[in-house]
């Protein structure tokens, strides 16, 4: 086993239990937050073991920088928190739910996993694969409508939430 | 055992962390107090003999190590011990992509100066920058304290408006030197740059981006909540803000992150823009080529070896000296101010600047 | 290399966590945050995909990561949306309980 893929089962196996964390916290939101945070990271970090270094960085930088501050943010600035639990009957279904949930995925898992085909990651890549100066290239050559149809979508999402969230004067 | 590895990580950590983060507590004093005209903290004392004020950094860790380890009532009990280890490690490990030195050849060793060449350095370390506004954003908000959550949210709004504007201004320098390995920057500056043909000067990033320099001095400094940019810990204003509520070690620890980003700007400072380890005027072949003439090629490595880590310590203790400097002499801003100049000031002139450049490196690049 | 099983497999945890969290909570900031990791999911995939082929007639083909970059905007996009939404909800009825949005219900 490479220190690669040692790597990726460890960052894969923390990203599991961030998201656990996030969804098992049932009284406190910011700790939930902070769980989505270290699954962002540990995220991150498999990108890095799958050799895609810029997605990484950038996955780290928006994702961990910017989204989950902007969750913090508005949990503070409102200071959330509601009772999670519903009352009687209503919880039993709830976690029903959580269970069928579950039970699908390890039923997903096993038709997975249980199949050894010969799929072969080619273990040498171009050179220079996963790194900014490709990625750069694709973007602004073949992808670049792509490009300006996000920013007009990014442009679009800032009036909007400017809109949403402006306090109405008088 | 790999041993280059384990010895860089130490070098990182014993020298850089532990052994300048408290001198620099140190240089602060006397620095402000000589700007002040007094004499600043000179009392601590190793029987009798005071050298300057030198063990004040000592008295001060022993200090908080000492202290009370108060937690708040209301506090949540875990995220309150967090907050200082979110803060301290982003800082901490942004030490790895430094080069410290060129790249040396002994006979068939070869010694890389740096903890992690890592091609997209400089994304590397914008990345661990922006978790490391969680530590003070956590701090602020579990304290269960109103002066702590106003210093948390007024820190993490100014540290995600500082990130945008930081990687904006480097965006200049990458168009120039085309790289974003930190080594390769430094090693593109260890040459000499002809202005207008007849005048030579050090091909330094400086030279082909002033207004690149100034501007991320700033924002670096902003995302470091140093002074003037201060307003997370104003404690005139809120009481010390975000770290209130945290005393001894904790405490420790967050001071000791900023001390610890102070050297980290310091050393980024000098590889973007004054040339990392690179000597002015004398690159890395005039030098082995003159001390081989004396002495043999493989004591001339190792000496130019030592000369550029020791050039490259000299640069990074001049931008501490210059960050000093700046702390000590501008008040602090008041936050709507903070806020506009990212916004309204910096953010458009990033972008004017990399206009400018493009249009400039296509002007002499098409034209040669 | 990992086998790219292994990865989807993972992917295939994050996404089904994803679900579980919108259909279980009823607090409407963690139903984002699980919409967030769904999308995180997706990526993964798109990534792993990429790395197991990465070039395509000859010359790198780095379409999965081109893709998880706009992805990563369209998120960030509809998280800000998301929580204006919210940020509107929350003070007309000052309770951010899924739940309790049912005026349109039968």
């Amino acid at each position: 086993m490479t220190a690669q893929a040692v790597l990726f089962y460890v960052f894969g196996i923390l990203a599991v239990v961030g998201a656990l964390g996030m969804l098992l916290n049932f009284r406190n939101i910011v700790a939930s937050a902070m769980s989505l945070v270290v699954t962002m990271v540990a995220l991150g970090a498999v990108y890095v073991t799958l050799e895609a270094y810029l997605v990484a960085a950038i996955q780290i930088m928006v994702y961990g920088g910017a989204i989950v501050v902007l969750f913090l943010f508005v949990v503070m600035l409102l200071n959330l928190s509601i009772d999670e639990l519903p009352p009687g009957g209503q919880r039993f279904i709830k976690f029903a739910v959580g269970l069928g949930g579950l039970l699908i995925l390890v039923r997903v898992l096993r038709a997975i996993l249980g199949d050894p085909s010969a799929f072969a990651a080619p273990e040498t890549l171009p050179d220079g694969y996963g790194g900014y100066a490709q990625l750069g290239v694709a973007l602004y050559t073949d992808y670049v409508l792509l490009v300006e149809i996000a920013s007009l979508l990014l442009l679009a999402a800032i009036v909007g939430a400017l809109i949403l969230a402006k306090r109405k004067i008088g | 055992m790999p041993i280059e590895p384990v010895v860089k990580v130490l070098f990182i950590l014993v020298v850089m962390v532990v052994g300048i983060a408290p001198v620099i507590t140190w240089i602060e004093r006397k620095q402000s107090a000589v700007m002040q005209d007094r004499i600043g903290a000179n009392r601590a004392d190793l029987s009798g003999i005071t050298i300057l004020g030198l063990l004040h950094p000592a008295a001060d860790v022993i200090k908080l190590m000492t202290k009370e380890d108060v937690v708040p009532d209301g506090a949540n009990r875990v995220l309150h011990l967090l907050s200082p280890l979110i803060a301290a490690v982003p800082a901490i490990i942004a030490f790895a992509v430094i080069p410290y030195g060129g790249v040396y050849q002994f006979g068939d060793t070869t010694i890389n100066l740096v903890g992690a060449d890592i091609d997209w350095g400089l994304l590397y370390i914008f990345a661990i920058g922006s978790i490391a506004a969680y530590g003070t954003v956590i701090a602020g908000w579990s304290s269960n304290n109103n002066w702590s959550m106003l210093g948390g949210l007024r820190a993490s709004a100014q540290m995600i408006s500082y990130e945008v504007t930081m990687g904006l201004t480097v965006v200049g320098v990458f168009m120039v030197f085309q790289t974003l390995r930190l080594t390769d920057m430094a090693l593109a500056q260890d040459s000499i740059f002809w202005l207008f043909g007849i005048i030579p000067l050090p091909a330094w990033g400086i030279i082909y981006q002033p207004l690149g320099f100034l501007m991320f001095l700033t924002a670096i400094m902003a995302e470091n909540k140093r002074p003037p940019f201060d307003i997370p810990e104003g404690e005139s204003e809120i009481i010390a803000g975000y770290h209130l509520e945290y005393s001894g070690m904790r405490f420790g620890l967050f001071f000791m992150s900023e001390f610890i980003e102070i050297i980290i700007i310091a050393a980024l400072t000098a590889t973007i823009f004054l040339g990392g380890w690179a000597v002015p005027y004398l690159s890395t072949d005039v030098i082995i080529d003159a001390i081989a003439s004396k002495m043999g090629v493989g004591f001339a490595t190792g000496l130019c070896m030592l000369i550029h880590f020791a050039t490259f310590m000299l640069k990074v203790f001049v931008m501490i000296w210059v960050q000093m400097l700046l702390r000590w002499s501008l008040p602090r801003f008041r936050y709507d101010q903070v806020m506009s100049l990212c916004w309204k000031i910096i953010l458009p002139l990033s972008i004017a600047n990399i206009f400018v450049t493009g249009l400039v490196i296509l002007l002499v690049k098409g034209s040669g | 290399m990992v086998p790219i099983q292994h990865v989807i497999a993972l992917s295939v945890i994050l996404f089904g966590l994803g679900v579980i969290g919108v259909a279980m909570r009823r607090n409407i900031i963690v139903i984002l945050m699980s919409i967030e990791l769904m999308l995180n999911a997706a990526n993964l995939a798109f990534v792993g995909f990429n790395r197991m082929w990465p070039v395509s007639d000859g010359a790198p083909a780095l379409d999965g990561q081109v893709f998880v970059l706009i992805v990563i905007t369209v998120a960030a996009s509809e998280v800000a949306v998301g929580l204006g939404i919210l940020l509107s909800m929350f003070r007309n009825r000052d309770s951010v309980n899924v739940e309790e949005v049912n005026l349109l219900k039968w």
